[in-house]
């Protein structure tokens, strides 16, 4: 790997060659405040907050779109920077409820508290599912915007839930095109563009039909790149614990995390430490396994069939009953059928039992089908 | 797996997903990757973006063709004459890696006089595809090195599917495309754990680790380890074992976790053996389809209540962490296995946790011989990973082949073993949907995904459509010489004239009553991408008025 070593905020600083100006200051943890930028997305530089003054250069530069270069010299701060700064912040906010963003009370507010400043209830931070996990607020309360200088656009914006299991709420979108990326350069399928102009500028589907009627896949990669409350899952929730596991679906092996809340699984998050995923899922990892797990119609009792009905039985008479049974049965006259869902530990001790105990090599799984 | 494990010695995948990046070339056949596998299906048009040639042959226009230099869109069940097609091309225009092939290889110059069966004009008449097109193909993953093959059940679900195997990795070794980053033979696994089921013998021919069960040092190792002398026949497989129950020559089962009465060809004839069978236990997390005809039924803990470790399709073990606790009074499959055998007697079943089946997995199966749960904590592992200091392995035959030198087959093209007739005129191919897995045992369970796909849409070419004045949504009913299913029909250019896909997710409609059973002779897999089937709107219901 190729070093270099550049100057940031009188620091001296070793980056890797290729880095971005942005990418080196997060490298050596300084703070530079971004909206638009995200790790695994190329860069954009379209919410112009991560402006930074290098020497010998004109104007102000975006960091997360200028190489870093050995010997260069960066300011992250400085009073031409945060006006600047600051006034793209305002009109990012003249778009996005901001009331709360800019009132001392917002971290003790409840969700129908009596708002002193008159924020509509639906405007307020405390009932948007992304509160207190808000880049935006990060970034609002690190600049520190108290006034909007410029008119707010309060004109409602279009609500597409259509998707069962993520909304998206236009009123809150920054445009910061996080999604749009995402889904065109992580996931290939560019079911979302930028659309329209101006005030009028969204994220919209093709023929702007609603996203289930679009060639969206539902994998949900936009929204966990969405920096504010605009693209949310349906049902949100803040799990107590998370466990990091395998998904259980096709033979990717998508390292996740799942997360937990009153011993049930209430949220999936990709792993980005994940070796063969980088922290993404499809469809049916990141939204079809708490409902399955959690199913009312899981098995929770061994049954027995009894006059030709299944009826419930204790562990002990049922295991009883089929070591009996099974045990009658040797050699070619009985089977073992594995499984390519369970553990490895699993079909270990399943193909021993049948050469073990049944004396049969008649082992297989669905490895054919 | 046969078909790789007798050109190359080993049957898994030979590279790993993270290095399709660097290939320049991948050749995509006979997997539908963005809806099986959708994150592979990622890294591809990712690729494909940043210049990587791709290829996709494939009988439907899968949503991968959008993003492929070249689609070759050959008939279901062609796939050797298209190889073989290609491979002369290649041959011809002297594109091979002539050193690779003297190093590494054997056989070569048996296997390429084979290739003069093949000429373009024989080969565009059986596949459909234009020659010219064939050795455009040919052209682009001979010149663009490194470059990598992937597929799936659309090369091996034919009753020639092991000699489509062999004409991938023929493919692979002509130009020399093993064993370094970007390129090898991938067959993408369906299944979480398929892989590791496979490595720890759930298979009737091996034991733990491939292992032979007809070979007599093999036998007697295991019988050491095990304590116990050991029957020396290999067993049927599970396509195998049902006939054999239907014949009432097996008579008793113990599944674990899998839904024949879906997922298994001519379903119907399956769930009738599985009803004879005189004792049928079932353990599993639903009472699917397969549990309702079962004596017993022991209920199991789904993967997010329990410990363990699935192997992925590069060959990479990794944890699977309990979550939360067992529910209701389920318990965990290993648990149950265990209970069970002691009841009958057995010993070396008192595992007290899954870390302590994997040592003995470890130290019955070479590949597996370093690992170790301590270690998977930290990272997970690529086997072969023989001793606890070794790291693993990312790419397989990086020296030499694993069983020495690299054998290419010749080979010859067999077609279908039912094609279409005038009673059953058309092929229906078997498919899957993004929205749901397998039997749809988990995702039917799902609200949102039953939105997205909610019943088995029959996709039919526009002019089959017309000619049998068949309307998109239509409700068909496709008959085929072993039975019937009535589903929706979608009218759609995707499938190709002659040609209707559905997929087997849906309980009410069993799409596998109308499979063919006949299997590969060696890997018996049977051939659910080619059934000659008859399609007709079916009798109108009567519409409820007032």
């Amino acid at each position: 790997m190729d070093h270099i070593t550049l100057t940031i905020n009188g620091q001296e600083i070793k980056a890797t060659r290729g880095m971005t100006v942005l990418e080196a200051a997060q490298s050596a943890d300084i703070y530079v405040p971004t909206l638009c930028h995200y790790p695994d997305l190329e860069p954009y530089g379209g919410c112009r907050l991560c402006i930074v003054e290098i020497d010998k250069m004109r104007g102000l530069p975006t960091a997360c779109t200028t190489p870093a270069t050995d010997g260069m010299v960066v300011t992250t701060e400085s009073d031409a920077i945060n006006s600047v700064r600051r006034a793209s912040l305002e009109l990012i906010l003249s778009t996005h409820p901001c009331d709360c963003l800019e009132c001392h009370r917002r971290e003790r507010c409840g969700p129908y508290d009596i708002c002193l400043r008159h924020v509509a209830v639906t405007d307020r931070c405390v009932v948007c599912p992304s509160n207190n996990n808000c880049e935006l607020q990060e970034v609002v309360d690190y600049i520190g915007v108290h006034e909007l200088r410029i008119p707010r656009d309060t004109a409602p914006r279009t609500i597409d839930n259509s998707n069962p299991f993520f909304d998206l709420d236009r009123n809150r979108c920054i445009l910061c095109a996080r999604c749009v990326r995402a889904c065109q350069e992580i996931t290939g399928v560019g079911a979302i563009d930028m659309a329209y102009r101006g005030y009028g500028m969204k994220v919209a589907t093709f023929g702007d039909v609603p996203l289930l009627d679009s060639i969206c896949r539902s994998c949900g990669e936009c929204m966990v790149r969405c920096p504010v409350g605009a693209i949310t899952p349906k049902e949100p929730a803040v799990p107590e614990r998370e466990v990091k596991t395998v998904c259980t679906y096709c033979g990717v092996g998508c390292s996740m995390y799942l997360g937990v809340k009153d011993d049930k699984i209430v949220s999936v998050r990709g792993d980005e430490e994940g070796p063969a995923n980088q922290g993404r899922l499809c469809v049916k990892g990141r939204f079809g396994i708490a409902e399955f797990v959690n199913s009312s119609e899981r098995l929770t009792t061994p049954l027995i069939r009894k006059d030709g009905r299944l009826v419930e039985a204790s562990w002990d008479e049922a295991l009883a009953l089929v070591a009996d049974k099974l045990g009658k049965y040797r050699g070619d006259e009985v089977a073992v059928i594995s499984s390519a869902k369970s553990t490895t530990e699993d079909n270990y001790v399943m193909q021993k039992l049948a050469r073990v105990v049944l004396g049969t090599n008649n082992v297989d799984h669905c490895a054919r089908l | 797996m046969a078909g790789l494990a007798t050109t190359f010695g080993s049957g898994a995948s030979t590279n790993s997903l993270d290095d399709l990046s660097e290939a320049r070339c991948i050749l995509a056949i006979g997997t539908n990757t963005t809806e099986a596998h959708p994150i592979i299906g990622m890294n591809m048009r990712k690729a494909a973006r940043g210049g990587t040639r791709l290829i996709v042959a494939n009988p439907l226009e899968i949503p991968l063709v959008r993003d492929a230099a070249i689609w070759l869109q050959h008939r279901s069940g062609t796939d050797v004459a298209l190889l073989m097609g290609m491979m002369k091309v290649i041959v011809d225009e002297g594109l091979m890696d002539a050193k690779f092939i003297e190093e590494r290889c054997e056989n070569y110059d048996l296997f390429k006089d084979s290739l003069n069966n093949y000429p373009l004009s024989l080969v565009e008449d059986i596949t459909g595809v234009p020659g010219e097109k064939v050795a455009e193909a040919a052209r682009l993953y001979a010149t663009n090195s490194p470059a990598a093959i992937c597929y799936t059940m659309g090369i091996t679900q034919h009753s020639h599917g092991t000699d489509n195997v062999i004409a991938v990795a023929n493919l692979a070794m002509l130009t020399g495309n093993i064993g370094k980053p970007g390129s090898g033979v991938n067959p993408l696994r369906g299944q979480n754990n398929v892989q590791g089921a496979c490595d720890v013998g759930a298979l009737p021919n091996v034991y733990p680790g491939y292992q032979a069960v007809n070979n007599e040092e093999i036998r007697k190792k295991f019988e050491a380890a095990w304590g116990v002398s050991l029957n020396p026949t290999p067993g049927k497989t599970l396509t195998e074992i049902m006939p054999l129950a239907h014949e009432g020559k097996i008579k008793a089962m113990y599944l674990m976790g899998e839904n024949p009465s879906l997922s298994d060809p001519d379903s119907s004839h399956v769930r009738e053996a599985m009803r004879r069978l005189e004792f049928f236990v079932v353990q599993d997390i639903f009472l699917n389809e397969t549990a309702r005809l079962a004596d017993v039924v022991l209920p199991a803990t789904s993967f997010a209540e329990k410990d363990g470790t699935y192997t992925n399709t590069e060959r990479r073990v990794q944890r699977v962490r309990k979550a939360i606790e067992p529910v209701g009074d389920s318990k965990p499959d290993w648990w149950i296995t265990c209970q069970i055998a002691r009841r009958m007697g057995a010993s070396g079943f008192d595992f007290k946790d899954p870390s302590r089946i994997m040592e003995e997995i470890a130290s019955v199966t070479p590949s597996y011989g370093g690992i170790t749960y301590r270690r998977l904590e930290k990272k997970t592992l690529q086997w072969p990973c023989p001793t606890k200091e070794h790291p693993g392995t990312a790419i397989l035959h990086t020296e030499a082949f694993a069983r020495g030198k690299g054998h290419f087959v010749p080979l010859e093209y067999r077609p279908p073993a039912e094609l279409p007739d005038d009673e059953y005129p058309l092929v229906l191919t078997t498919d899957r949907s993004l929205f749901h897995f397998h039997t749809g045992t988990m995702t039917r369970k799902v609200r949102g995904l039953n939105i997205f796909a909610s019943e088995e849409l029959v996709a039919i070419n526009p002019r089959d459509a017309e000619a049998l004045e068949i309307n998109d949504g239509d409700k068909i009913k496709v008959t085929s010489r072993r039975g019937e299913v009535t589903a929706k029909a979608q009218v759609t250019e995707s499938a190709p004239k002659g040609t209707i896909a559905m997929t087997f997710h849906f309980a009410e409609t069993p799409t596998n009553e109308l499979t063919n059973p006949a299997l590969d002779p060696v890997s018996k897999i049977p051939e659910f991408k080619v059934a000659a089937v008859r399609v007709q709107k079916a009798e109108r219901v009567a519409v409820k008025t007032g």
